[in-house]
């Protein structure tokens, strides 16, 4: 389908158009200094002109351009409303000497996501195939199955950001339902599938013409051009396997804290632990499960003993995860080049810097 | 209709409790629901996730006969938060079962071979079940040798049962225990020793080796420098396991989820893996 264009002043419709429909709504708020997805009831609670300037460790909005949507990216993905970030799985009764589990059906209504950006929309595919091939979990699955996505093309990455080095952005180019790009009069917009058809019929939009469609596309190739990180576009397994016990693991660990928060914003990041959670009573048990992180002693806790004791072991553990595990596992890099961890780590480290510093010959130059 | 599936529990009771040795107690589960118990099997080396109301699960191996999955074996070392009340219960008491996980033993291509298997400690338990397996179906199998090392004499469980065995013809049975203790009939030592004392035909043999890392990775280099072939040598690995089907993350080594890809590997895949301390 051929893009279409809505005008600045009639993109509240948008917003009403996705409610009339049913759907709560979600969209960029800022809250505490950063871009978070919070629930909107109409466009003008959607932050506008605004801009983010991110680098490693640092993340600052200011004021930018009159454009709802340019700036890169907050701290959360699409991650925590398909993975919640703490759930229960089942809850266990005692009842006459026995005991009964059942499972808690979710709570989801239809939900529709405004501003995902393809960096996102990559992490949701790839969190789709951990969680819903094989026997699906059926948590995820309903709470993906509800999602209604609004994807909005890139045209002002961060400093952080390697989508374009990744093959995952800046243009969304799946797993939407419909496509934004923002111009400064408006928006073309484009329908992924039958749902986002019927909402994009119900906009009071007019033919995009071709110059605007150019400028949109040329707005999204110097996203691409004037990214200023990137890792090898190759697959980097064997990279990264070959190099277990290079030196640089243990200069990393020297500045990690170990503290999760990379494993945090990472939308493909899906360690999670289990908690028993028993009532005051001991009637009744809840099985929990919350996120957790391959930085934890915990994570690889076995009957007292701490398989990756070191910080150095742990850094080790997700960057050859990350890039090298996940091809084996997935079929293609776990990393979709959004440059959250290296914005949210606390002491700035940066994957792009540690890959490149892996390929230097131990001792060398 | 039910919901769910690996991630449910379903209520199993203790039909029976053996006390092994001090700290070690065996546990036969049977699934109370009649459906669950008729759809369920498992293969030897497959381990079930077992939980204790209110207290949580814990990765267990099963260490019984697969021709008989309507009371299946576990072999427990009491040694933290959920094993210690774990052993605790009694029979008939009630407690959670999801399982069974993982792939185990490469029974079917070892048909035809001498099998050797090597364990150290309760690493026994999840082999116990071959064994059981192969002397029930002894005409489908060469000569079957079995050594199991423990740190002290008194650390041996099943004496009788290695004492039967050691009876059948074609089998070999070897014992080794560091610090012997009294009356100990074996050898003093490490149970990688006793490869010299025992007929090994490399080429022609599965070797299924479970017990500490460290005892796994001298006893399969050490049949690798005796011409075993890498893909010929099978290790049970044991990891960290909160879920059972390769979603939470805690159990990997390397590429893989030992839940699911394992946790019963080939040294092929897993030897240069083991080798690199705090994978």
């Amino acid at each position: 389908m051929a893009d279409r264009f809505l005008p600045r002043d009639r993109f509240p419709a948008l917003v009403e158009a996705l409610r009339d429909a049913g759907y709560r709504c979600l969209g960029p708020r800022v809250r505490e200094g950063a871009i978070v997805m919070e629930e909107v009831e109409r466009a003008a609670d959607l932050c506008f002109g605004l801009r983010d300037r991110q680098a490693p460790g640092s993340y600052r909005l200011e004021e930018g351009t009159g454009r709802h949507f340019a700036w890169a990216n907050g701290p959360t993905a699409l991650k925590p409303l398909t993975f919640v970030p703490r759930e229960t799985l089942w809850r266990a009764r005692r009842e006459g000497g026995g005991l009964r589990f059942e499972a808690p059906e979710p709570e989801v209504g239809p939900l529709a996501v405004i501003g995902a950006r393809a960096c996102d929309l990559a992490g949701l595919a790839l969190q789709d195939r951990h969680f819903l091939e094989g026997e699906p979990d059926p948590f995820y699955k309903a709470r993906r199955e509800r999602l209604f996505l609004v994807a909005v093309n890139c045209t002002h990455p961060a400093d952080t950001c390697f989508c374009a080095s990744t093959g995952d952005g800046p243009r969304a180019e799946h797993s939407f339902d419909l496509v934004l790009s923002e111009l400064d009069e408006g928006f073309l917009v484009a329908a992924g599938g039958p749902a986002g058809a019927d909402i994009l019929a119900a906009l009071p939009t007019e033919e995009a013409g071709e110059e605007r469609n150019r400028r949109a596309d040329a707005e999204i190739e110097a996203a691409a051009q004037a990214q200023k990180r990137s890792l090898p576009s190759r697959n980097l397994r064997d990279f990264l396997f070959g190099r277990q016990e290079h030196p640089r693991w243990e200069e990393v660990a020297e500045r990690c804290l170990s503290c999760g928060n990379c494993t945090n914003v990472c939308p493909t990041c899906f360690c999670h632990s289990q908690e028993t959670v028993p009532d005051l009573e001991g009637e009744v048990s809840d099985q929990v499960r919350q996120w957790d992180s391959c930085f934890t002693s915990g994570h690889s806790y076995i009957h007292g003993i701490v398989v990756r004791a070191t910080t150095a072991n742990r850094y080790r553990q997700w960057l050859t995860h990350k890039l090298g595990g996940w091809h084996d596992q997935f079929g293609r890099s776990g990393c979709v080049g959004c440059g959250r961890c290296i914005t949210w780590c606390p002491t700035g480290i940066d994957l792009t810097e540690e890959v490149a510093a892996l390929g230097e010959e131990p001792g060398g130059a | 209709m039910r919901r769910g599936g690996a991630w449910l529990p379903r209520e199993a009771e203790v039909a029976e409790r053996v006390e092994e040795s001090p700290g070690i107690v065996t546990l036969r589960l049977r699934l109370t629901d009649p459906e669950a118990r008729r759809q369920y099997g498992f293969q030897p080396g497959q381990f079930n996730m077992l939980g204790v109301f209110g207290v949580g699960e814990v990765a267990i191996s099963i260490s019984s006969d697969p021709g008989d999955p309507e009371r299946i074996g576990h072999t427990i070392r009491r040694v933290g938060r959920v094993t210690n009340p774990l052993v605790a219960l009694d029979e008939g008491d009630r407690l959670g079962l999801r399982g069974p996980f993982g792939r185990g033993w490469p029974l079917d291509r070892s048909e035809g071979r001498d099998v050797l298997v090597v364990t150290g400690g309760l690493g026994c338990a999840p082999v116990v079940s071959v064994i059981e397996y192969i002397m029930a179906r002894r005409s489908r199998f060469g000569r079957l040798t079995i050594l199991q090392g423990v740190k002290h004499g008194a650390d041996l469980i099943w004496r009788p049962r290695y004492e039967a065995w050691a009876r059948d013809p074609d089998t070999e049975v070897g014992l080794a225990a560091d610090v012997p203790g009294e009356n100990w009939p074996g050898h003093v030592g490490l149970v990688t020793e006793l490869f010299d004392r025992v007929r090994l035909r490399p080429g022609r043999t599965a070797v299924m080796m479970c017990g500490p890392e460290p005892m796994m990775r001298a006893g399969a280099r050490e049949l690798v420098a005796r011409g075993f072939p890498a893909d010929d040598l099978w290790l049970s690995l044991e990891r960290n396991h909160h879920c059972g089907n390769g979603r939470c993350g805690h159990c990997q080594l390397g590429p893989y989820f030992v839940c699911h890809d394992g946790p019963v590997f080939a040294y092929s895949q897993v030897g240069s893996l083991l080798a690199i301390p705090g994978l």
